[in-house]
């Protein structure tokens, strides 16, 4: 009878512990809040009044077109540094100074949907001299200066739809890539029916040059490639920094209903793309040239006014058979991300519908490519057996794996969008280690130092799709997330929670003392170029050529000169180039006229700025200094007298004598 | 009994004065109180010259240098004009005869680094209640500064 009853018992136990075990099996381990005791959370992301934190996070802005920098862990926000949309805040976009940053050959684009920001590298390290990102809608990529973390320069790329692989620098900053997204007819403006979509239609995959001593940008070359989407894309390290490698979906060829249309194919491809032999073959004449419109827009002294280089001509290449520089690597299934690790053997696919992580070596697809190791090509482009160039994949990663980051000590975290969570892998053995949630849907991920051969893995942040009930409520649309995890140790744990602005989509920490050191306090007077600058104080003045009028005007604590003005008149083109003459760090003056369909222009110390104002009425018109800049900053104002287009009052200024 | 009511209240006082000052800490008195000069943390030569990087006296030629005349005066209307006339009132005071009334190394003191003689010297504290406005220092190097006593000098000399 007892017998009997611990046999019972004992098949009970083991019926659990199949179930169980199933569960697992089935599942994964469950994923876990991994909150690490609030104490000891809220020490870790403690940062002192007046102190500072290590790291600098720039998320990019998504659809509010902007990058933002955030101090970490502390996760204070810092600033919105504007790139691809108008900035009231600051007069980006609405001065004349920046206005040309947002041409295109479509005219003047006042937004767009920033993605992935990427740091320039020196040896496969981030080296905090620029910031690149890109420009999804209306494709280009932009380059931010961390001495001033002002825009400085935006180039469009021709030829392409959506440019998302993007805006990734190789290992010493030779080239930025782009991408198509949404493959479109080739030749520019061309007028086709959508289903000749299959014969009509191209990829482009962009190489751009960097200066390496300017950062500024180049149009490279562009290869032609088969009309499939381009999703993203990663630059290699190490052994493999002579390639960059891109995801693609819709291998089906998809032109309507992607959603369906685009997910049968049980495989899509990673193109992998040796850029130094591309490069070769385009210098040795190997390239065409072809017409294409597309704008280069930057600054051409210290300051100034933005330039817009127009561009009439592109270089393509297009594969052709033996030229040994592009394979496709066979990678399940629609896959998203394409991350390489810190030593460059490793390429991790995010395959969006896949059950699996796959992860190619990059030795191995050398060897396939040496063997000739192929299953057939398109269009020239040889594609590689699976088998061949696979050297694992990673069970139970969740469900939709997007993005995968590497922290050097032989652990890779991948973000999991439709479990919402983030699974830590092994090099060694492809299996999952650890996992924890994400609130909710993450989309990337970063480590800090991440993306370079040397990671200093501290933390993660996790930049998530929805926040829901993480916040304050704000109305039926939340703020995206960022979550910040603690990776020092063997398991996840998770430290802070903050909103973030836009939509984040990729985002890069870099040490601060990489950026610290050079970032510029002030524009030297000395060194001030602009065209219309003013120099000397005695110099202003009020300039009239024909129906424009410069105001030539200064700005120091706390007026203006000249401060009263007359003999403006209704019709007249009026441009007020202010520049801000003080010298101290942080001492800003601002810029507003009553009526003018424009925004403020802020004038940081030593810079010139200009804002343009078009009088439709006569009156008194006050302007004031819109940035709280000393104890007597509301004396700072003046007067400007409008008066009708035929009036011949004369153009008089003046300061100081009433 | 008037004396022992007398020296009870003076009692009652002290001790209560001593309880509002004594708990406040150092820091807090420093903030509160304001006294007209705090000459005691400065030495012989900062009075006299200023604080700042210029800490011995520095020689001047009788003879006028024609070109850091002309690099002052460049220095000047870029950065200084805005606020000092020469002669007469501005947002700060007017510059004439400055070379008379300070030394040149307090001249250069103060705008090397003007925030510290604002807040520490007796003539920058005197300076603040009178124009309500702290000079800020505006990027000029030692040597652009010696220029400007130069300038200052010349027109001082040309009065």
């Amino acid at each position: 009878m007892k017998k009997d009853k611990t046999q019972k018992l004992r098949s009970l136990f083991v019926g659990i512990g199949l179930i169980a075990a199933a569960g697992l099996i089935l599942a994964g381990c469950p994923s876990q809040q991994g909150m690490m005791d609030t104490r000891e959370a809220a020490q870790k992301v403690y940062v002192a009044p007046g102190e500072h934190d290590e790291y600098y996070g720039f998320f990019s802005g998504g659809y509010s077109g902007q990058l933002s920098v955030w101090g970490l862990p502390s996760g204070r926000f810092l600033k919105v540094i504007p790139v691809f949309s108008q900035d009231p805040e600051t007069g980006y976009g609405y001065s004349e100074e920046t206005k040309p940053l947002l041409q295109t050959s479509y005219g003047f684009i006042p937004w767009d949907d920033s993605h992935h920001p990427h740091i320039s590298q020196t040896n496969g390290d981030a080296d905090g001299r620029w910031i690149y990102i890109n420009a999804n809608n209306t494709p280009r990529i932009a380059r931010i200066d961390l001495q001033t973390f002002e825009t400085k320069e935006i180039l469009e790329l021709p030829n392409t739809g959506g440019n998302h692989a993007s805006s990734f620098v190789t290992s010493n900053s030779e080239y930025v890539i782009g991408a198509t997204r949404f493959s479109i007819p080739y030749e520019m403006d061309l007028d086709v029916p959508i289903d000749s979509y299959s014969e009509e239609f191209r990829g482009a995959l962009s190489f751009i040059e960097l200066d390496p001593e300017t950062g500024m940008m180049n149009m490279g070359f562009q290869i032609i490639v088969p009309p499939y989407n381009y999703d993203l894309g990663r630059a290699g390290k190490g052994v493999s920094e002579d390639w960059v490698f891109f995801t693609t979906y819709n291998t089906e060829e998809a032109h309507t209903m992607l959603e369906v249309n685009a997910s049968r194919n049980d495989k899509d491809y990673i193109a992998a793309v040796n850029w130094r032999r591309a490069a070769e073959l385009v210098s040795n004449g190997h390239g065409e040239t072809m017409s294409a419109e597309y704008y280069h827009n930057y600054y051409e002294g210290n300051q100034g006014f933005a330039i817009n280089d127009v561009k009439d001509q592109v270089t393509v290449l297009t594969p052709e058979d033996g030229q040994e520089f592009i394979y496709f690597l066979p990678t399940p299934k629609s896959p998203h991300g394409v991350d390489i690790d810190p030593t460059g053997e490793y390429i991790a696919a995010g395959g969006k519908l896949a059950t699996v992580i796959p992860v190619h070596s990059f030795s191995r697809m050398i060897e396939a490519i040496e063997n000739r190791d192929f299953e057939g090509n398109v269009e020239n482009i040889p594609i590689l057996s699976y088998d061949a160039t696979i050297a694992g994949e990673v069970e139970n990663p969740g469900l939709g794996p997007l993005h995968t980051e590497f922290d050097g000590r032989g652990y890779a975290y991948t973000s999991v969008y439709i479990s919402s969570e983030i699974v830590k892998w092994s090099l060694e053995t492809f299996e999952v280690v650890d996992r924890i949630d994400a609130y909710y849907s993450i989309g990337h991920l970063m480590i800090t130092g991440g993306d370079t051969k040397n990671p200093d893995a501290r933390y993660l942040v996790g930049l998530t799709k929805t926040a829901k009930d993480r916040y304050l409520p704000t109305g039926p649309k939340q703020n995206h997330p960022a979550q910040l995890y603690d990776i020092s140790g063997d398991r996840m744990e998770l430290l802070l929670d903050f909103p973030t602005i836009g939509e984040p989509h990729y985002a890069q920490a870099i040490r601060a003392d990489k950026i610290t050191q050079n970032v510029k306090q002030i524009y030297e007077m000395e060194e001030n170029d602009h065209p219309h600058a003013l120099l000397r104080i005695a110099d202003n003045r009020v300039e009239r050529d024909g129906d424009v009028v410069r105001i030539y005007m200064g700005s120091t604590r706390s007026h203006f000169r000249p401060d009263n003005i007359e003999g403006i008149r209704v019709g007249d083109t009026v441009y007020i180039h202010l520049t801000n003459l003080e010298q101290e760090w942080d001492v800003v003056h601002g810029i507003a006229v009553k009526g003018a369909q424009n925004s403020e222009i802020l004038v940081a110390p030593g810079q010139t700025k200009t804002l343009k104002w078009e009088p439709t009425r006569t009156g008194i018109y006050p302007f004031y200094c819109t940035a709280f800049c000393s104890a007597l900053h509301q004396e700072m104002q003046g007067y400007i007298r409008v008066s009708a287009a035929d009036s011949d009052v004369s153009l008089v200024w003046r300061t100081g004598t009433n | 009994m008037t004396s022992i009511k007398n020296l009870l209240t003076t009692f009652i006082f002290l001790v209560l004065a001593f309880s509002f000052t004594a708990c406040g800490g150092e820091e807090r008195a420093d903030r509160t109180s304001q006294p007209d000069t705090q000459e005691e943390g400065l030495t012989e030569f900062e009075l006299e010259h200023g604080i700042g990087p210029i800490t011995e006296k520095i020689t001047l030629d009788d003879e006028l240098d024609p070109e850091k005349i002309e690099k002052g005066r460049n220095i000047y209307e870029m950065k200084c004009e805005m606020c000092h006339n020469m002669q007469g009132r501005m947002v700060g005071p007017p510059l004439a005869g400055v070379t008379e009334t300070r030394t040149p190394e307090f001249i250069m003191n103060f705008i090397l680094n003007p925030r510290e003689n604002i807040d520490r010297h007796p003539v920058g504290q005197a300076l603040l209640r009178e124009y309500l406005t702290q000079m800020p220092y505006q990027n000029v190097s030692e040597e652009d500064a010696r220029a400007l006593v130069e300038f200052m000098r010349d027109y001082d000399a040309n009065l």
